[in-house]
């Protein structure tokens, strides 16, 4: 029972890592209508850049805003010079792009910062939590992961750039005709992505070490949380995450064993896409011929 | 009429031998040895390219002082990420395109899988694999391909040795990376406990993408295990250090001796919290002040100084790599003026108790014709908050 009880929790505490990169891919597909493969390495990249500058002296707080702000800028950079030369381009040509970015962070960051693990501070490490079911910086990832939810959920649902967004997402003709700069909001929603995304590293980094590879398991199950939640649903991608989180422990623990808890959870995510294809909250997409 | 025309030709051959033999090892010129090699420069693996790098660095100090019979040797270098595809494109190309006489020290369980069976199809001595997974040890199946450091497989026995020796009925969880890598941990404590293994042992694998190993750390836990294998990558294994740290009940901790690193796999778990971690050591540390007169150690650092300026002394695959590089030096000089594929396979599987300057004092390199693993002996170590001290004697593994 004292194991259930520890499996569940802990299995929340690395959902809500799933969530926060969950988070930044809804952000992304709600702003430009695509999954962005490379969302988990821009991350890493974010999150260098901020050990960086903590290493340079920086306080944590200034050193996290900091990087909030060079990540949006370069999420913008990066959209407006390299992905809007592919705006008209088929999808796949797209998926290469995200697929050349997600090798061309993940190198980068290999040459700068070389291979070896490094420590990446938490805010709240002298915190104690009084328990050990649960440490301090995991609970910190839970409030963060739910405060960006609200913000998220608040810009989309009650901001009229929020709406603008999605009308660029959803038919980019029709939204230039009705007066919205297609090409910045875009751009606008790549940095907002990335930001998100820095967050979401700097909230991980503690968790996991810093190292050029920290996202390649973590952005597969936020892929799977995203969908399972509906990928254009922000509180979808946090229970999405949860639920994967979760999933994983408990079948690993006591159905099929550590080595095949994986395939299993994502074999349920797939039941879920095929008997219910918009996600958990996602909304049925309905498509005018 | 056919058996004498065979006859003729295979006399012509005989005559022609020793010329033929000389003039056609490829990769083999009067001036020049190739040696091909395919190494993580970049993916998950890459925190161990620097052991190829000092490997480099270390041919080139033997190329300065005039060579091995005086040809040079010509390290050819690529990067396969540790990936299995990539290996075989690579060994491909350095074996039918650059021509290499021998291949060396190439890297990673999972690519040598990949290009074990072709090499061996090929003939081409595979020497010292970068793994210590058992199966690159195996004259039957592989006659071309050894390993050189204890396998993973041998350093589980010697675990469950001492294990055996202090705690009889101990209760031992293994965290293990499910691949070779890991399992033949497992397998080196089966081979030892035998038949009292399955009341002994609680497994939980992890796979190596894996963001958090703290699920499996949980079930090994609730079993109320005195002894925790970590069978594991540095990365995982630090994870491990640091979740096992702050565990109500402590088990006593063991990482592989993959995962010793001071500086890339204790320094990120934090100091602190990895005194007590027991392991096993071959080589000297580099962080240990006893060796801080050590000859071979004094040779190592000046070698490093000299040719690889920007390598970290306190990384310990920079030791390695000039270990590997070392080893293979010394089996081409053992070759004479000849070396031809065979000669060089017969050398390296010809060693005797050769000392190698990293080596802990009483391990040797032992190699026959039955015997394809040039180490097999270990000593304990234990972290103390600075680095590992050795305690116990030197210890072998099972007689399999």
């Amino acid at each position: 029972m004292d194991q259930l009880l520890h499996q569940v929790v802990n299995g929340l505490a690395t959902g809500a890592i799933y969530a926060v990169i969950a988070l930044a891919l809804v952000m992304n597909f709600n702003s430009t209508g695509h999954i962005n493969f490379a969302q988990g390495e821009m991350a890493m990249f974010s999150t260098y850049v901020a050990w960086t500058l903590i290493a340079m002296g920086m306080p944590y707080g200034v050193a996290f805003l900091v990087t909030v702000a060079i990540s949006f800028v370069g999420g913008m950079l990066l959209e407006r010079f390299v992905l809007h030369r592919f705006r008209n381009a088929p999808l796949l040509s797209v998926v290469v792009v995200f697929i050349a970015l997600f090798l061309g962070f993940n190198a980068v960051a290999g040459w700068i910062w070389g291979p070896v693990l490094k420590d990446f501070p938490s805010p709240v490490s002298s915190y104690k939590t009084g328990t050990s079911l649960v440490g301090a910086h995991e609970l910190f990832v839970g409030a963060v992961a739910g405060a960006m939810l609200l913000l998220l959920y608040g810009f989309f649902r009650f901001t009229t750039l929020g709406l603008k967004m999605r009308a660029v997402a959803c038919n980019p003709t029709s939204s230039r005709l009705v007066g919205i700069r297609v090409s910045w909001t875009l751009a606008l929603g790549w940095g907002l992505a990335a930001s998100i995304g820095a967050v979401a590293g700097m909230l991980i980094a503690p968790l996991t070490f810093l190292d050029p590879h920290m996202m390649t398991g973590i952005l597969l199950y936020a892929f799977a949380a995203a969908l399972l939640g509906g990928v254009d649903s922000p509180p979808g991608a946090v229970i999405g995450g949860l639920v994967v989180g979760v999933a994983e422990n408990l079948l690993g623990a006591y159905v099929v064993g550590a080595e095949l808890k994986m395939s299993v959870a994502l074999v349920i995510v797939v039941l879920v896409l095929v008997y219910r294809p918009q996600g958990i909250l996602g909304r049925v997409t309905v498509r005018r011929v | 009429m056919i058996e004498r025309r065979e006859f003729l030709a295979a006399s012509a051959a005989a005559l022609l031998m020793p010329q033929l033999a000389r003039a056609q090892t490829p990769g083999v010129t009067d001036t020049e040895i190739k040696i091909g090699n395919s190494f993580a420069y970049s993916g998950p693996a890459s925190s161990f390219a620097t052991h190829a790098k000092t490997a480099a660095a270390y041919f080139k100090m033997i190329n300065d002082q005039g060579g091995i019979a005086g040809r040079k040797l010509n390290f050819i270098s690529y990067d396969d990420a540790a990936s299995p595809p990539r290996a075989i494109e690579q060994v491909r190309k350095l074996v039918e395109q650059d021509e290499v006489a021998v291949l060396f020290n190439t890297f990673g369980t999972a690519a040598n899988s990949a290009t074990v069976r072709y090499v061996n199809e090929k003939k081409i001595p595979q020497l010292f694999v970068y793994s210590g997974a058992d199966k690159f040890s195996d004259p039957k199946t592989y006659p071309w391909t050894l390993g050189w450091q204890p396998s993973y497989r041998t350093e589980g026995q010697i675990y469950a040795k001492y294990i055996r020796a202090e705690k009889p009925n101990a209760k031992i969880g293994i965290l293990f990376q499910n691949d070779d890598f890991g399992k033949d941990y497992v397998a080196g404590f089966r081979d030892v406990l035998g038949a009292s293994a399955d009341s002994m042992l609680k497994t939980a694998a992890h796979e190596l993408t894996d963001a958090s190993i703290d699920s499996q750390l949980l079930q090994l836990q609730s079993a109320g295990i005195d002894y925790l294998i970590s069978a594991t990558g540095p990365k995982h294994a630090a994870l491990a250090i640091r979740k096992n740290a702050e565990a109500a009940t402590r088990p006593l901790h063991i990482v592989t001796n993959v995962s010793t690193s001071v500086a890339s796999v204790l320094t990120p778990a934090g100091l602190d919290r990895s005194v007590g971690l027991i392991s096993s050591s071959y080589l000297k540390d580099p962080t240990d002040v006893v060796w801080a007169d050590d000859a071979g150690m004094k040779e190592w650092r000046a070698f490093m100084a000299k040719h690889y300026p920007e390598g970290d002394l306190k990384d310990i695959n920079n030791l390695i790599g000039y270990c590997f590089a070392f080893t293979l030096v010394k089996v081409l000089q053992a070759c004479g003026r000849d070396f031809s594929r065979e000669n060089i396979l017969k050398q390296a599987t010809n060693m005797n108790n050769v000392t190698v300057p990293g080596l802990l004092p009483g391990i040797t390199l032992n190699t026959s014709s039955s015997n394809y693993r040039p180490i097999r002996q270990l000593q304990l170590t234990r972290f103390d908050g600075k680095s590992w001290v050795r305690f116990g004697q030197i210890i072998k593994g099972a007689d399999l």
